[in-house]
């Protein structure tokens, strides 16, 4: 299995219907899994707030559900999650395709990388570098569940090392492997 | 009969809020925008499904959509300012296109951001927010006339026939209430309202 269906196979076994997007090339596989089937309920969001805005009513009203955007996307949440997701206890799970860092071409990306981590640590929320596919099941998996339980959002970060990164990077700076 | 904002009927936020509590019969969730708009809906009387936003402006109809996909049967309206839409008008975009039937948007227009000291709005100048609802794909949008029409318009079911966008020309007095500042606490309110809460032993 790909890490994606496996990633999609965990969101499943514990209950995380609705998907709220904003695409991305590195998530591709992630979106173009969970808009074709059926279990899930696929939401393109037209910026990140409005996902998480969306995935929050949908946790009050009885759906759980995770915000997928890269990077620079992560960079448009800092009040919605200071003003709504940590004051009102919401277990918002976020997905991050990691851009910026092993290889970017785009200067603009590798500087609001450098945001992503400090914001989150700012904030007190809980994040995990998912870097291969052997440990990536049993963080996501308990890590989701430590969020239901404890009613606090937490964000997963998808490095190079798991998705291969970009392929428009890998094409333009002529990576190898 | 033209439906413009120009010709519509400067009304009142404060008493058309209450007009719509009292419309409400099917434990409707009502999802109210920062500032103003939440003041009024705690000033109409607290419901166990009236969901009051701190913060994250702009973010009351994204909110809304998220509680209308989850629970399909139950009618769900987002209250909102003029300020506030402006800030995320894509959210109109992704609502024209997911189409939910249980979704209905009000959005109270004085044309300012009353709040901070009424400095104007794109809406106090060229921009129409029935026009631009309609161009993102909800094309049951469209601007209060008066009282009347208002209530005319409430006439219904709020679970199906959606989604609808009403845009009310308002004045720009300021909201009468004052919410409760406990998120959690607000959160844990609503969710129960809903039929979400955990319950439990503490929670009579």
């Amino acid at each position: 299995m790909s890490w994606s269906e496996t990633f999609l196979g965990i969101l499943k076994d514990n209950d995380v219907r609705l998907i709220s997007y904003v695409p991305d090339n590195v998530l591709t596989p992630l979106i173009k899994g969970a808009t074709s089937d059926n279990y899930f309920m696929s939401i393109g969001a037209t910026r990140e707030d409005e996902a998480i805005g969306t995935v929050t009513g949908a946790y009050m009203a009885g759906m759980r559900g995770v915000v997928m955007m890269q990077t620079s996307g992560f960079a448009l949440l800092a009040n919605a999650l200071a003003s709504l997701v940590m004051p009102y206890q919401i277990p918002a799970i976020m997905v991050i395709s990691e851009r910026g860092t092993m290889g970017e071409f785009n200067i603009g990306q590798s500087l609001v990388a450098r945001t992503m981590r400090p914001t989150l640590d700012a904030l007190g929320i809980t994040h995990h570098t998912l870097t291969d596919e052997k440990t990536m099941p049993f963080i996501v998996d308990s890590s989701i569940k430590q969020a239901v339980s404890t009613q606090a959002p937490v964000a997963f970060i998808l490095s190079p090392l798991l998705t291969g990164g970009n392929p428009a990077a890998r094409t333009k700076l002529k990576i190898s492997s | 009969m033209s439906n413009d904002r120009a010709s519509a009927k400067t009304l009142n936020r404060t008493a058309l809020t209450k007009r719509l509590a009292a419309r409400l019969k099917h434990d409707e969730a009502v999802i109210a925008g920062i500032g103003n708009t939440n003041f009024d809906l705690f000033a109409a009387g607290h419901r166990p499904q009236n969901f009051y936003m701190l913060g994250s402006m702009g973010l009351a109809c994204p909110i809304a959509l998220g509680v209308a996909l989850a629970q399909p049967e139950r009618g769900v309206i987002a209250l909102e300012g003029d300020g506030s839409i402006l800030m995320g008008l894509g959210c109109l975009a992704t609502i024209g296109n997911v189409k939910p039937r249980n979704l209905t948007i009000v959005i109270w227009d004085n044309g300012i951001y009353q709040i901070t000291g009424k400095q104007q709005a794109a809406t106090g100048g060229a921009t129409d927010i029935v026009a631009v609802a309609r161009g993102a794909g909800i094309a049951n949008a469209e601007w209060v006339r008066d009282e009347a029409h208002f209530d005319r318009l409430l006439e219904r079911r709020f679970e199906d026939g959606g989604p609808v966008l009403l845009a009310v020309k308002i004045d720009d007095q300021p909201g009468r209430g004052q919410t409760i500042r406990d998120p959690a606490l607000i959160r844990s309110r609503f969710m129960k309202g809903l039929g979400t809460g955990r319950g439990g032993a503490v929670d009579s």
